[in-house]
């Protein structure tokens, strides 16, 4: 930036300091806080507070840097659409290589720190997750492929195997069970946002499912990932990640998602028009209370295991 | 002698480069905190007690 540059920018146009922590993408980072916090006090190896704090800060910088690096490369797609028109690059606030520079280095940051905080394997798995959201769904798969969602939804699925990763410095079946869970809700969550912000995706070139093949077939896979869910969340309660208090929750939530996914699949546009997509929007909202109570209910069992309240779904089986 | 007034860019900067100050100084509470808690950790003490006998 020029002399002249720094001069004439007016009041306005100046990026103030929250207009670089929105390259971080706060909302979605919530998410990722929860979920590596859920991974990291699940875990059976128990760690000293203050690093699981850090731990699960550095998981959110490095999870806010990838952010900031979709919002560089995506520029262009989130100018034309409706729902990221006003994000800090194409409201012309940040320069791109402001972005790029910030995600860059707050990648490198969180990544070092993290693997000096608590083990390099925790380090290299956050490492993998930003190359993976960045690398792999943001640069080829997400304007290339119809499954791009699906695909680049394990980005998201990765920060409770780093949270765990970083508590017992390896990877487990528990682990692993909660990348599932969040692997397999991304799909119907993003493909009910795409149902209701409709014509974004298709302004900018995007290929969504609603777009490639329609917004009937999108409701159809809806329905079925919506199932595959419900089966994977159901069967966790009877891993050492569950237990009763985590079964409640699943059948009751997923017993709501599959209603909502049906009363979806049935709907026709006109339908949907009609009252201005209340289904999609209200599946998408219970979509968010979906995977935090699921991570809720982890997170409590964890927690009773820890009080040393042995609560056993063996008589059930 | 009376001060300069501030240039303008100062005041129109002012909220960023309090941001990017409580920042640095949280990432100074932190590695602090880390390095106090390693440097007292259980197996830090093992370690340097076992290294010590021999």
């Amino acid at each position: 930036m020029t002399d002249a540059s720094l001069h004439s920018a007016s009041r306005d146009s100046e990026a103030q300091f929250g207009d670089y922590f929105a390259l971080l993408k706060p909302r979605v980072m919530t998410l990722v806080v929860f979920t590596a916090f859920v991974g990291l006090l699940a875990a059976p190896v128990p760690m000293h507070p203050f690093i699981a704090f850090c731990a699960v800060l550095f998981i959110a910088v490095g999870g806010g840097a990838s952010g900031a690096l979709n919002m560089w490369w995506d520029a262009d797609i989130d100018a034309v659409m409706k729902r990221t028109a006003g994000r800090p690059i194409p409201a012309g606030k940040v320069a791109p290589e402001e972005a790029l520079a910030l995600g860059i280095g707050l990648s490198g940051f969180a990544v070092l720190l993290l693997g000096l905080a608590t083990n390099w394997v925790a380090a290299g798995l956050l490492a993998f997750t930003i190359f993976f959201y960045v690398v792999i769904y943001t640069m080829w798969l997400k304007r290339w492929t119809p499954q791009n969602i699906v695909i680049g939804g394990a980005a998201g699925a990765f920060p409770p195997m780093i949270g765990w990763a970083a508590a017992t410095g390896g990877i487990a079946v528990e682990s692993v069970l909660m990348f599932c869970l969040t692997f397999m809700w991304t799909p119907p969550h993003f493909w009910a946002l795409a149902l209701f912000m409709r014509g974004d995706y298709d302004n900018a070139g995007v290929p969504m499912l609603t777009v490639t093949h329609g917004r009937k077939a999108t409701r159809a896979h809806i329905l079925v990932y919506t199932l595959l869910l419900a089966a994977l969340a159901v069967a966790i309660a009877f891993t050492g990640a569950g237990g009763p208090v985590y079964l409640v929750v699943a059948v009751v939530l997923n017993a709501l998602f599959i209603k909502g996914a049906l009363r979806i699949w049935r709907r026709t546009e006109e339908d949907a028009e009609a009252d201005n997509f209340a289904a999609e929007r209200g599946f998408f909202k219970l979509s968010l209370l979906y995977l935090f109570a699921h991570f809720g209910a982890i997170l409590v069992e964890a927690g009773l295991d820890r009080a040393g309240v042995a609560l056993s779904l063996g008589g059930l089986l | 002698m009376n001060f300069p007034p501030e240039h303008e860019l100062h005041q129109r900067r002012k909220g960023r480069n309090l941001g990017v100050g409580l920042v640095l100084a949280a990432l100074i509470v932190i590695v602090f905190g880390l390095t106090y808690v390693k440097v007292t950790s259980q197996g830090f003490r093992d370690s340097a007690t076992s290294e010590g006998a021999e």
